[in-house]
């Protein structure tokens, strides 16, 4: 026998701690292993609610993270010409100085001249309450060129959303649709779902232009046209109601579906539901006929006719208007598969396998008590579940269909039921939400009257001048994104740069990779950084600090650069006031601790934050002294009250039993760290569907600090607010839109789901541009973070653009051609990888694997900067002006950047290219950084 | 597989030695060639020469070249074992029959046998390193009887080359070693011309589909593969000629390692002394240099399963 | 020493079932392996050129990318290749110095890397590529089924999986023991169709694949609407479909 003698059983390391992973956006929690003061591995943590101790590839490789070498090392100072990377090292005192005297001189004349925006928004709780004390509506994390479409569309739908804010009930759903889901927002969780629901066999269908990562392991895949699944689902949704296969009851119970709407064409109050003296809504009650409030206890809502209010209006429930809209064979599958790329018989029969599921309701024997105090012996679900992500939401046409898709589940009685798509706490919220933004009027050294960001209900809650023009630099929440929830963050530069609506001073961004990945039109975005006013010889944006944790293509263009941490050196906090991880079965929130200590002249980006929070005085962050309120973040983290009882965490609160509601306890955060880092609370199980309707629930959400008031949620299937902009945009009441965009506010403010073309579509000759291009996530990879991982990179350091094989041939193209991609906007050179699981109108790539050379310390002829490229050069931040309006690409309603709206046509390139175009020049390394040549970490 | 050029030299340069070796030890005691101690010492050095040059190149593409002692051990299971065993314990036969011979007067029963013994041993030698090809499942051009038979015969071919002018230097009269060089480069030719047509007509039985057991879906494609960059198993076993380019090589193999040593062969045997010895030398450097291309296409058209993985053929 | 143990009726062949049916091709498994063998038995694992243009390393586990059949009906399969651990390795066999051995007791395939030459024909006698080859150590390296995790006593039970299997988030690989037809495993190959790559080759492998599911779908057309029916000729369209509605809408909710 072999005589290696094997060590089976050496411990792992020395020490072992837990934390909450930061390699996406999932927030899993993990377990860092130390041997001898450095990384021996990192797991799962099995104990965790988020990953059950599952780890994915990119959390697997965080210790090559943590040991990259494009880590920040010292706050830098410009020394030469913005964008060419000449730093000085300056230590942290004199980085403070500059940042507080800049932004205090703002803070003291006109704070809107500071525009502070987030990438990675983990702590807008913090950053959110940071501007606002500061007194500018300019502030927003990134979910303006995210997923806003989702988020907006849900929260004012269904009180909740898909993202990771919700989940499907992997435990009883029988049928499962994903709509353009990207592989890195909860992707452990849903990884571990969809194993689940296979072992329980339930059906899996795929709907995506690109059969790649949970498509490839669908039963189905549907490879619709990008931007058409709004007309796909409203085609579902006339079969369903043609052939009589919705919800009824659910409807009546749970939604608006029997609120009566005042049908007064040309009226002030047309299309806005009718209401009491009280503000209530009525409805028409089935039995007695007459019109009472919705909700009355022992009324029931008819669904349709017409009926005639007090003041002689008329007005029907807004189920007819639905259904007399939807039922128009405007949206039969035969009028629209053409346009979805699909056959009108796939669009038949899902619906008929929707139906279908949706017949053979999941029963659950936990009794529950529905907001009236009616008692039910049992729960009773449709196991139709579906989840959505960015592919639907990143388009012109987003709102309304990702709203089309809440709409679908309402009519299917599929939403928090046994088997369906499921609130994760602290959702549902109210619905139609209301917090007006702050920000209509700004004053110096003065915080806002509220959180900039906000949710309007109405025209009066816009942040617009007399002339209805904006008032944010990112012209959210302005005529031209009425509900831009997580502002215009793609707009802000190029509006920054253009003095729209004004001039501001310093631009502060924090891990946004602006000039690069995080922009359409980089190379633009770049020159508008650098840009100098001819006349002052100043820049245009006067100030740029920035702050990261790593050397990224930003970099360069910043004046001050305040280093931040990794994820393992710092305490950050996973709050119910921000994104937090809760599951459907309760809240839960996390924490980071520091797992080692920083090896460089670096600090936690928050403690920064803070810290600078004292030296300019704002009220949240001294004393009534004007001594710092805080020491660091953790110190925040355990005494911060949003409001009374409720702070940043909500586990072991008050004296450590406190739940939710409770005194800052000073041990908060040992106790945290001796749970793994976690809190959660499981909510009893009669608790656990219907939250919109459950009294138990709603009690428990409302003692926990999740909801004000334990009233039910009625799901809005109609949508009001959207129509208060529509009567706007009619010229009715006093808060107008520029004459020029009524029309439309009028077409896209739609209170009724409905698809039109994206707008690059309608901006572009179609046949010049046959050819939409999107872009996937990569699972391995993080946005832009993964390149400079030494793993990761190797899985991924160049990308290719997909083709189907019948295009490739139309255009006379092999594997491996080279070719140029064209757009109204731009051209990149690239090649391409023929594919058959791809719609064949539609061309792809993965995400954010291009880089600048040089950027992120790879060398400069790394292939991510040679055969690497992003799409982002093709796509435009705005539409072609018109009448001297420039709008952005975006979506009408809320403003989301429309990454995949794009339309191109494709060449081949003469033999002989071997580079991706645009190819920038190398970047200039900051002082003191330097690579290991062979090794990637001892 | 990527022609390793250490490996390449080994097998061309043991090959020749291990084929002047097994001649000598089976034609001295015959008479067949002269026994002069001269003949003996130079022509023998010449053979341990080219078959310890051959060996000490082999230890080249060693990670370990230090540890080569320890491939001997598993000869009950490996082929690379057994062909260094047989290397080693070559010697012993080899330098004995050297020794006899240089103080033996001719016939001796000791030299004789010794001589067989040496022959023996290279003639293992030669088939055990073929056999490290041939056993290998993985790859279908090595898996074939061919290569053993490819091996023996241009080991004799070569042997028989370097023979014929050593043999002639010390009785320029000698022919029998052009013959036997006709005779081997003749059948060498001919088998690998036999291997070159099994090898362009017999497919592999290992396919995308089964390397994956994805075939019940239809056709497989590679879309795309683990790492962008390429990897070990691509360098050393995902080396790729093309077909014309690979054409070429063969003819260049047959010309120069074939036709060239053959023809020029027969030039020495018609020549005057000086002439044929030369002409004889350069047969027989031909020849190497021919061999050498013929070995490096034994590589470089020999396909792993492993890049069945990676979109290719095999 | 490379001959192979003489297998024992019953005996433990320890190894992994990899479902292609629910891998999503996240690369966690060879990630995960990556970090801990680079700290464990058999590593460091080593990465060339890391951050330079041509970025290599040696890596236990890799995921394959394929295409399997055509158009909408065809599929796209995430492949992890890694060691199958066969009864019939020739890998072993052919090591020259007896690093390479199969263990008698569990079955694992394991390389003594104090007794490797570095010959690489191990890598060329692997039909599947399992073998990878550390430049930096002139030795050969393998997957070693995680030996210093799945005995390891310093670790809670429970996780005493292959880091692979413990980290799959979609629960894509299972581990146990394929010699026992009891063991979960056994039964997951036979209820689900596991098979073998290459069976050709003859090296019987342990580790098994089972197959993406049939794509099955046996809902019933939707029908007709019954009050379409009632109203032929009816227009979806104003007051009709009004008509219409309080039809359906009567049916409906009066029972």
């Amino acid at each position: 026998m072999p005589g290696e003698i094997i060590a089976l059983s050496n411990p792992i390391g020395d020490t072992v701690k837990a934390t909450t992973c930061y390699m996406c956006a999932c927030r899993c929690g993990i377990r860092v292993h130390l041997k001898d003061g450095r990384i021996r591995y990192i797991e799962g943590n099995p104990d965790h609610p988020v990953n059950r101790g599952v780890l994915c590839g990119k959390g697997s490789a965080g210790i090559m993270q943590h040991y990259s070498p494009a880590r920040l090392r010292s706050p830098l100072l410009r020394i030469g010409e913005r964008g060419e990377g000449a730093f000085k090292e300056i230590g942290w005192d004199e980085a403070l100085g500059i940042a507080a005297g800049w932004l205090g001189r703002i803070r003291a004349s006109d704070p809107r001249k500071l525009a502070f925006f987030t990438g990675r928004d983990q702590s807008q709780a913090l950053t959110g309450l940071w501007a606002k004390e500061f007194g500018t509506p300019n502030f927003s994390a990134h979910g303006g060129f995210c997923s806003v479409n989702m988020a907006a569309a849900g929260l004012y739908s269904v009180g909740g959303s898909f993202w990771e804010f919700g989940e499907p009930d992997w435990e009883h759903a029988r049928l499962f649709l994903l709509f353009g889901v990207a592989e890195d927002h909860d992707s452990n969780p849903i990884k571990i779902g969809l194993s689940r629901l296979k072992e329980r066999g339930a059906r899996i269908v795929s709907v995506n232009p690109v059969r790649t990562g949970y498509s490839a392991i669908a039963d189905e895949w549907v490879g619709l046209r990008p931007g058409t699944d709004g007309l796909f689902i409203l085609s579902i949704i006339h079969l369903l109601l043609q052939a009589e296969r919705v919800d009824l009851d659910f409807l009546a119970r749970y939604t608006n579906a029997g609120w009566l709407v005042v049908r007064d064409p040309g009226g002030a109050t047309d299309g806005l539901f009718a209401r009491d003296a009280d503000g209530r809504p009525l409805i028409q009650d089935r039995l007695t006929g007459s019109i009472v409030e919705a909700g009355r206890a022992g009324a029931a809502p008819r669904l349709a006719g017409e009926v005639t209010l007090a003041d002689g209006r008329r007005a029907v429930p807004s189920f007819q208007l639905l259904a007399e809209r939807y039922l128009d064979p405007a949206y039969a599958p035969e009028a629209v598969a053409g346009r979805c790329g699909i056959g009108p018989e796939r669009i038949h029969r899902i619906a008929a396998e929707i139906a279908q599921a949706a017949s053979e309701p999941v029963v659950l024997p936990h009794p529950w008590t529905d907001a009236a105090g009616v008692r039910h012996t049992e729960m009773r679900g449709r196991p139709v579940a579906m989840h959505a992500m960015r592919g639907i939401s990143a388009h012109s046409n987003g709102f309304q269909t990702c709203r089309a898709l809440h709409l679908l589940q309402m009519l299917l009685g599929a939403v928090d039921t046994p088997g369906s798509w499921r609130y994760k706490a602290p959702f549902p919220r109210p619905t139609p939400p209301h917090a007006p933004p702050g920000g209509k009027t700004v004053q110096p050294d003065t915080p806002l009257s509220a959180m900039p960001l906000g949710m309007p209900r109405g025209p009066e809650d816009l942040l617009v001048d007399a002339e209805g023009g904006p008032l944010r630099i990112d012209h959210a929440f302005s005529w031209e994104a009425p509900l831009g929830l997580h502002g215009l963050m793609h707009t802000v530069i190029s509006n920054a740069h253009a003095g729209d609506p004004y001039p501001i001073d310093t631009l502060f961004l924090y891990m946004a990779n602006m000039a690069w990945n995080s922009s359409p039109e980089p190379t633009e975005i770049g020159r508008m950084l650098a840009d100098k006013d001819e006349k002052t010889g100043e820049h245009r944006i006067p100030h740029v600090i920035y702050a990261d944790a790593y050397f990224s293509e930003t970099v360069a263009y910043a004046d001050l650069v305040l280093p931040d941490t990794t994820y393992l050196e710092r305490f950050d906090c996973i709050s119910l006031l921000d994104r937090p991880i809760g599951s459907a079965e309760g809240p839960a929130d996390a924490i980071r601790q520091p797992v080692l200590k920083p090896d460089r002249e670096v600090r936690p980006f928050q403690d920064v934050l803070i810290d600078l929070g004292g030296r300019l005085g704002l009220p949240a962050f001294v004393m009534p002294d004007g001594a710092p309120r805080y020491k660091s973040y953790a110190d925040y983290i355990v005494h911060h009250e949003r409001r009374p009882g409720i702070g940043p965490l909500a586990g072991w609160r008050g004296n450590g039993t406190r739940s939710g509601r409770g005194a800052p306890n000073p041990d908060q955060l040992e106790r945290y760290i001796a749970n793994g880092c976690f809190w959660r609370h499981e909510l009893p199980p009669e608790a656990h569907y219907f939250k919109f309707a459950n009294r138990d629930y709603l009690q428990a959400a409302t003692d926990l600090g999740l909801i004000d008031k334990p009233e039910p949620i009625t799901l809005q299937l109609y949508a009001e607010p959207l129509q208060r902009f529509r009567l706007a945009g009619l010229g009715h009441g006093s808060i107008l839109p520029p004459p020029d965009l009524r029309e439309r506010v009028v077409r896209y403010c739609d209170p009724l789901p409905f698809w039109y073309a994206p707008f690059e579509q309608e901006a572009v000759d179609e046949a010049a541009f046959p050819l939409s291009a999107i872009t996937q996530r990569p699972m391995p990879m993080y946005h832009s973070w993964g390149s400079q991982n030494a793993w990761l990179r190797q899985i991924y350091d160049r990308n290719f653009l997909y083709i189907a094989p019948e295009t490739a041939r139309g255009l006379g193209l092999e594997d491996g051609d080279w070719v140029s991609v064209t757009s109204r906007s731009g051209r990149v050179t690239c090649p391409i990888r023929v594919m058959e699981g791809v719609n064949p109108l539609t061309v792809w790539t993965w995400n954010a694997i291009g880089k600048r050379a040089g950027a992120w310390m790879l060398s400069p002829d790394a292939p991510e900067s040679r055969q690497g490229f992003l799409l982002n050069h093709v796509i435009a931040t705005f539409l072609p002006e018109r009448n001297g309006r420039r709008l952005p690409s975006s979506d009408p309603v809320t403003g989301q950047a429309a990454w995949y709206d794009v339309r191109v046509k494709i060449e081949k390139e003469a033999s002989g290219a071997a580079e991706t175009v645009p190819h920038p020049p190398p970047v200039r390394r900051p002082p003191g950084m330097s690579v290991p040549v062979r090794r990637a970490h001892a | 597989m990527t022609p390793a050029i250490s490996v390449i030299f080994f097998t061309t340069a043991s090959g020749a030695g291990y084929g002047l070796l097994a001649l000598l030890g089976l034609l001295v005691p015959f008479g067949l060639v002269p026994a002069t101690p001269w003949f003996g010492l130079a022509s023998l050095v010449l053979a341990l020469a080219l078959v310890s040059a051959g060996l000490l190149s082999s230890t080249l593409h060693l990670g370990h070249p230090e540890r080569a002692w320890r491939a001997v051990s598993q000869w009950r299971s490996s082929w690379l074992a057994r062909e260094g065993l047989a290397a080693l314990l070559t010697y012993i036969p080899a330098l004995a029959f050297g020794a006899e011979w240089l103080l033996a007067r001719w016939p001796d029963p000791a030299a004789a046998a010794f001589g067989v013994l040496a022959a023996a041993g290279a003639i293992v030698t030669v088939f055990c390193t073929s056999m490290i090809y041939a056993s290998l499942r993985t790859v279908r051009q090595w898996r074939n009887a061919y290569v053993a038979l490819n091996f023996f015969l241009l080991a004799g071919f070569t042997g028989a080359l370097w023979l014929a002018p050593a043999a002639q230097f010390f009785n320029p009269a000698t022919w029998f070693p052009e013959m036997l060089a006709l005779l081997f480069g003749l059948a060498g030719l001919v088998a690998k011309i036999f291997y070159w047509r099994r090898i362009d007509r017999t497919p592999g039985a290992s396919t995308a589909e089964t390397a994956t057991g994805l075939g019940h879906l239809g056709r497989v494609r590679a879309l795309d593969a683990p790492h962008t960059e390429e990897n070990y198993l691509m360098r050393e076993m995902g080396f790729r000629i093309a077909r014309k380019h690979a054409r070429r090589l063969r003819g260049m193999a047959v010309i120069v390692g074939f036709a060239a040593p053959l023809v020029l062969s027969i030039a020495a045997l018609t020549l005057p002394a000086t002439p044929a010895l030369i002409a004889a030398v350069i047969a027989a450097l031909l020849a190497l240099g021919g061999v050498f291309i013929e070995r490096w296409l034994f590589f470089a058209e020999a396909t792993h399963t492993v890049v069945l993985y990676y979109g290719r053929a095999a | 020493m490379t001959s192979l143990p003489t297998p024992r009726p019953g005996g433990k062949k320890l190894g992994l079932v990899i479902d292609l049916d629910t891998c999503v091709g996240c690369h966690a498994c060879a990630v995960n392996c990556k970090e801990w063998n680079t700290g464990g038995h058999a590593g460091p694992l080593p990465d060339y050129d890391p951050y330079g243009p041509q970025p290599d390393g040696v890596w236990f586990n890799r995921i394959h990318t394929y295409e399997a059949g055509e158009g909408e009906t065809g599929r796209t399969v995430h492949f992890p290749r890694s060691c199958l651990h066969c009864d019939e390795p020739a890998c072993v066999t052919v090591c020259p110095t007896g690093a390479s051995y199969k263990r008698a007791e569990d079955g694992i395939v394991l390389v003594n890397a104090d007794l490797c030459i570095g010959c690489k024909l191990c890598s060329w006698a692997c039909p599947y590529g399992a073998r990878e080859f550390d430049e930096d150590e002139g030795v050969m390296k393998k997957c070693t089924l995680c030996i210093d995790r799945i005995y390891n006593e310093t670790i809670p039970e429970a996780q005493r999986v292959p880091a692979c299997v413990a980290t799959c988030p979609a629960h894509a690989r299972h581990f146990g023991d394929l010699g026992d037809p009891s063991s979960e495993v056994s039964e997951l190959v036979r209820s689900r169709g596991g098979y073998d790559l290459m069976p050709e080759m003859g090296y019987r492998p342990v580790n098994k694949y089972l197959p993406p599911r049939k794509n099955t779908c046996h809902a019933p057309a939707l029908p007709a609407p019954a009050t379409h029916n009632a109203s032929p000729g009816g227009n979806p369209n104003g007051s009709n479909v009004g008509e219409r509605l309080l039809a359906w809408l009567d049916r409906a909710l009066s029972s």
